[in-house]
C-alpha cells in the first residue's frame, strides 16, 4: 500500500503542478483525451502487470496490436464481417497467441523474454506483410458504426476506453487481491519452485498468466485502432509493451515477480500519460517526450530504492 | 597462537555467537563441536573474513588484529577447507594450486608462468602426500584427491592455520584415513588446524582439544585426556538425551506406504524396496549424495520415478506432480527450507493456508477472515513464534520457519509425512518440538520418513532406520540394533 500511496501522492503532485502552469491541463477536452489514453493504455497494462507479477515480461503486446489492427480493419472493410464476429476473432486471437506463449514458456522451458521477443518481431512482421505495408483505415465506417461508436464515445461524458478500464481493473483487482488464483498468481512469482510443492499448478498458473496478457492486449488493440482511425503496419503500437512494463513497475511491481498491484498499475499508467500532456501543455519540444519520461522513471525507481534501503 | 575473545554477532532475529572464547596453538589440533546451529560456522566465518563480529577482539601471536576481508585472512596465514570444495573442475591441478596469484612472466603482457607453477605445484602436493602429476585436469580425481589439491593450495599460501569444515562427510573409511594422517603430519610440521566434524571417532583420535559451542555459546572444553564420544555428546546437547527424544510409539499399524523396486532418475540402475508402517518413523541415513533425497521427491511427485511401483494403503498410485501427492495425503518438509517449503517474501498466513486455500474460499473468493483465524491457530498450536501472521516467513528464526512449513501440512490430512533434514539449522529448544510433533503424528497413524544426516536425530528418533549408500538400500536395522558404527559401516559400505 505504500508504495501506491507514494505514485498517487506524485501523480496528484505533477498534475497540480501541469495546472497551475497551464489552465489548459483542466479543460474539459484535454482531461476527456488523457482519460481516454489512460483507459487504453491502462487496460493492456494491467495484462502485462499480471505477466510481470508471475515472475515473466511481454513484449509482444505492441506488435500485436498493429496485427489484429490489421486484421479488425480488414475484416470489416474487406470482407464485411459482421461487426461483433470481427471483435470476437480479434479477441479470441489475442487469448491464442497470449496462450502460445504461455505453453512455449511452460512446456517447451524458454524464457518469457526470448518467447514475447520472437512474438514482437513475428506479429510485426506479419501486419506488415498482411497489409502489404499500406496504411490500413476504417473509411467511412459503412456497417459498424455503432462499433465506432461505442468504442469512441462516452458514458457521460467519460470516455468509454476508461470506463472499460475501470471495470477492467474492478474485475481484475478482485481476482488478484482476493481470490485463490490471485493468491496462486503471486505465489508461483515469488518462488516457483515453493508453490510447486505447496501443490499449486505452477505451469498452468503462469500460462494463464498470458493467455490474460494477450486477451486484455486484444480490447486494447481494438480501442486503439479506432482512436486513431488508421493502422499504420510498421509505426502502429510500436514501443506499446514499454508503456506497460514502465507503468506496471512504476506501480510497484517487481521485475522478478510476486509483488505489485493492480491500483499501482492503473497509477503508474496515470502518471505516464500525464507526463506525455506535460510535454505537450508546457510547450516542451516533443522530440524530447521519451527523454521526459525516462528521466522521470529513473528518478522514480531510484528514490524507491534510496527509501527502501533506509528502511 | 590464535586467540578470539568476547566474540558476539547478531543477525535479525538470532544471535549467532554470544561472547565466545576460541584458542588455537601453534601445530595444535583443536576439534570445534556442536549441533548445527551452535555458531560454529558463524565463528569460522569471521575467522576467514567473510563476516565482522560486532564485538571481540582476535589476537594473532599476540597482537590484535581485524579481519575485513577474505583476502586479508589470506594474508593472515588462515586458509579455510570448506565442505563444498572450491576448485575449478575444467583447469589442472597445479592451475588450481596457484589460483588466483599465478607467477608472472613476459613483464607487460602479464603471461602465466606455467613451468613455475608445475615445479612448485609438484613440491607442495608431496606435503600433502598426494602423488598425482601437476597436469592433471581436476575433474579425473576423486573427491578426496581434490580436497588433498585444496590442502596444497592452503600450504602454497603458507597457511599456519588451517580450518577444516566437515573434510570427511564425503570421503570413504581409507580416504578419512588418509585425510587423518595428513593432518598429523601437518601438525607435525607446526601448523595449525581447526577441524569441525560431527564424526566423533575421528575427533578422539585426532584432537589435542574438543571446544564445545551451543547455541552460540561455549558448553565446554576438553582436554586431551578427557575426550570421548559421551563426554562430547552431553555437552553439545547440555540435557540427557532420554527427554530429548520422545518415546517411541509401542503399536504400529498396517503397511501405509511401500516402494516397490522404485528407480530414481540419479541412480536408474538401483532399485530400492522398503516400507513404512501406520505409526512408524523410519530413519533414512546416508551420506550426502546417497540418493535418499531423491527417493523423497520421487514419492511427493517432484521427479517421476523412472520404474517400479509405489502402494499407498494397498493400491498402487501414480504422482506425476506435487499436487497429486497432497490430495493423497503425502507432504514432504524439503530439505531446502527457504527455496522450496517457504515463500519467504510472504506472510505466515499466506504460507500456511497455500496448500488449503479451497477450504477457506467460495467460488474462488477467500474468506479472508476463516483464513486468518484458522493461520492463528495453527500459530498457536505449534508454538510458532510470529509478531503475527501477517509477518514475512523468511524474517522468522529458522526453527520458526520449519513450524511453519509443518502448519502446512497438519491442516489437512496427513497419511505419510517425509521429512528431509527436519531440523538442519534450527535451535536446540525448537528440535525438541519438532520431535515431539513427530511422533505425536505418528501416534496418530502418520507414517512417516525421515532422512536425516544428523547421527543423534536418526538413533534418537527412529523405530527403524533404512541406510543407503549411492543410490543402494544397503540395510534396515531394527531399534534394537542401531548404533552409531552400524549405521556408518552401512553408510560407507
Amino acid at each position: 500500500m505504500r508504495k501506491e500511496l507514494g505514485i498517487l501522492t506524485l501523480l496528484a503532485v505533477l498534475c497540480v503542478l501541469v495546472a497551475a502552469l497551464n489552465p489548459q491541463f483542466l479543460s474539459s477536452a484535454n482531461i476527456q483525451n488523457t482519460s481516454r489514453l489512460i483507459g487504453t493504455y491502462g487496460i493492456f497494462s494491467i495484462g502485462v502487470g499480471i505477466v510481470i507479477i508471475t515472475g515473466g515480461i511481454d513484449l509482444s503486446v505492441g506488435s500485436m496490436f498493429a496485427l489484429l489492427g490489421v486484421l479488425l480493419s480488414l475484416m470489416l472493410t474487406q470482407w464485411h464481417w459482421p461487426p461483433l464476429f470481427a471483435v470476437a476473432v480479434v479477441l479470441v486471437i489475442g487469448s491464442f497467441l497470449g496462450g502460445l506463449h504461455g505453453l512455449l514458456i511452460t512446456r517447451v522451458g524458454l524464457q518469457p523474454f526470448l518467447v514475447t521477443l520472437c512474438g514482437l518481431l513475428l506479429y510485426r512482421g506479419l501486419a506488415r506483410y498482411i497489409a502489404a505495408d499500406v496504411v490500413q483505415g476504417f473509411g467511412a465506417g459503412t456497417g459498424f458504426e455503432w462499433l465506432r461508436d461505442f468504442t469512441t464515445g462516452s458514458v457521460w461524458r467519460i470516455p468509454m476506453p476508461f470506463v472499460l478500464m475501470v471495470v477492467v481493473a474492478a474485475i481484475m483487482w478482485v481476482v488478484l487481491h482476493r481470490s485463490v488464483y490471485g493468491r496462486y498468481l503471486f505465489a508461483v512469482g515469488r518462488n516457483e519452485e515453493a508453490a510447486r510443492y505447496s501443490g499449486i499448478n505452477s505451469r498452468r498458473v503462469i500460462a494463464s498468466a498470458y493467455v490474460i496478457s494477450g486477451f486484455l492486449a486484444a480490447v486494447a488493440a481494438i480501442l486503439l485502432s479506432f482512436y486513431t482511425n488508421s493502422v499504420s503496419p510498421s509505426s502502429h503500437g510500436n514501443f506499446y509493451e514499454l508503456y506497460a512494463i514502465a507503468a506496471a513497475v512504476l506501480g510497484g511491481c517487481s521485475l522478478r515477480g510476486g509483488e505489485g498491484s493492480i491500483l499501482g498499475i492503473v497509477a503508474g499508467t496515470a502518471l505516464l500519460q500525464v507526463l506525455r500532456n506535460l510535454v505537450n501543455l508546457l510547450d516542451i519540444p516533443s522530440s524530447l517526450d521519451f527523454a521526459v519520461m525516462g528521466a522521470v522513471i529513473l528518478i522514480g525507481v531510484i528514490a524507491d530504492q534510496v527509501l527502501r534501503s533506509k528502511k | 597462537m590464535l586467540e578470539m575473545s568476547g566474540i558476539s554477532k547478531k543477525f535479525p532475529g538470532v544471535i549467532a555467537l554470544d561472547s565466545v572464547q576460541f584458542a588455537v596453538g601453534r601445530g595444535e589440533v583443536v576439534a570445534l563441536v556442536g549441533e548445527n546451529g551452535a555458531g560454529k560456522s558463524t565463528l569460522m566465518k569471521i575467522l576467514a573474513g567473510i563476516y565482522v563480529p560486532d564485538a571481540g577482539t582476535i589476537r594473532l601471536d599476540g597482537k590484535p588484529v581485524l579481519i575485513h576481508s577474505p583476502r586479508n585472512s589470506a594474508e593472515l596465514g588462515i586458509s579455510t577447507i570448506h565442505q563444498e570444495l572450491e576448485v575449478i573442475d575444467t583447469l589442472d591441478v597445479a592451475a588450481n594450486v596457484f589460483l588466483g596469484r599465478e607467477p608472472l612472466w613476459g613483464g607487460p603482457l602479464r603471461l602465466v608462468d606455467r613451468k613455475k607453477i608445475h615445479s612448485e605445484a609438484r613440491q607442495v602436493l608431496v606435503r600433502v602426500g598426494l602423488d598425482i602429476s601437476p597436469d592433471l585436469p581436476l575433474r579425473e580425481l576423486s573427491t578426496a584427491q581434490k580436497q588433498l589439491v585444496e590442502i596444497a593450495r592452503a600450504l602454497s599460501q603458507n597457511a599456519r592455520l588451517l580450518i577444516m569444515d566437515e573434510p570427511t562427510s564425503s570421503l570413504t573409511l581409507s580416504e578419512t584415513e588418509r585425510l587423518i594422517q595428513v593432518v598429523a603430519d601437518l601438525r607435525s610440521n607446526g601448523v595449525s588446524v581447526v577441524y569441525i566434524s560431527h564424526r566423533l571417532q575421528e575427533i578422539e583420535r585426532l584432537a589435542d582439544r574438543v571446544v564445545v559451542l551451543r547455541d552460540g555459546r561455549n558448553a565446554g572444553e576438553l582436554r586431551r585426556g578427557d575426550i570421548s564420544h559421551n563426554r562430547m555428546v552431553q555437552l553439545m546437547v547440555g540435557r540427557d538425551l532420554k527427554t530429548f527424544y520422545a518415546e517411541s510409539a509401542s503399536t504400529l499399524g498396517p503397511v501405509r506406504v511401500e516402494l516397490r523396486e522404485l528407480r530414481t532418475a540419479r541412480y536408474p540402475a538401483h532399485a530400492v524396496s522398503l516400507s513404512i508402517q501406520a505409526g512408524e518413523i523410519l530413519g533414512l541415513a546416508g551420506l550426502i549424495g546417497a540418493g535418499r533425497s531423491e527417493l523423497a521427491q520421487a514419492l511427493f511427485g517432484v521427479d517421476r520415478p523412472r520404474g517400479g511401483e509405489i502402494v499407498l494403503d494397498g493400491a498402487v498410485i501414480d504422482l506425476p506432480s506435487p499436487k497429486d501427492a497432497i490430495l493423497r495425503g503425502i507432504y514432504l518438509v524439503p530439505e531446502d527450507r527457504r527455496n522450496s517449503g517457504l515463500l519467504t517474501g510472504m506472510s505466515v498466513r499466506e504460507n500456511i493456508t497455500l496448500p488449503n486455500l479451497s477450504e477457506f474460499s467460495s467460488a474462488g473468493w477467500i474468506r479472508r477472515a476463516d483464513e486468518a483465524a484458522s493461520a492463528q491457530k495453527s500459530c498457536t498450536e505449534l508454538k510458532i513464534k510470529t509478531a503475527s501472521v501477517e509477518t514475512k516467513a523468511g524474517s522468522l528464526s529458522g526453527g520458526n520457519q520449519q513450524k511453519v512449513v509443518l502448519a502446512k501440512w497438519l491442516s489437512l490430512k496427513p497419511r505419510v509425512i517425509l521429512f528431509d533434514e527436519p531440523t538442519r539449522g534450527i535451535d536446540v529448544g525448537a528440535k525438541a518440538e519438532i520431535y515431539q510433533l513427530m511422533r505425536r503424528l505418528a501416534a496418530e497413524g502418520v507414517a512417516i520418513l525421515m532422512i536425516s544426516s544428523d547421527m543423534e536425530e536418526i538413533l534418537g528418533n527412529s523405530d527403524r532406520v533404512a541406510v543407503m549408500h549411492e543410490g543402494r538400500l544397503t540395510g534396515i536395522l531394527q531399534r534394537s540394533d542401531c548404533t552409531e558404527e552400524a549405521i556408518m559401516s552401512l553408510a560407507v559400505a
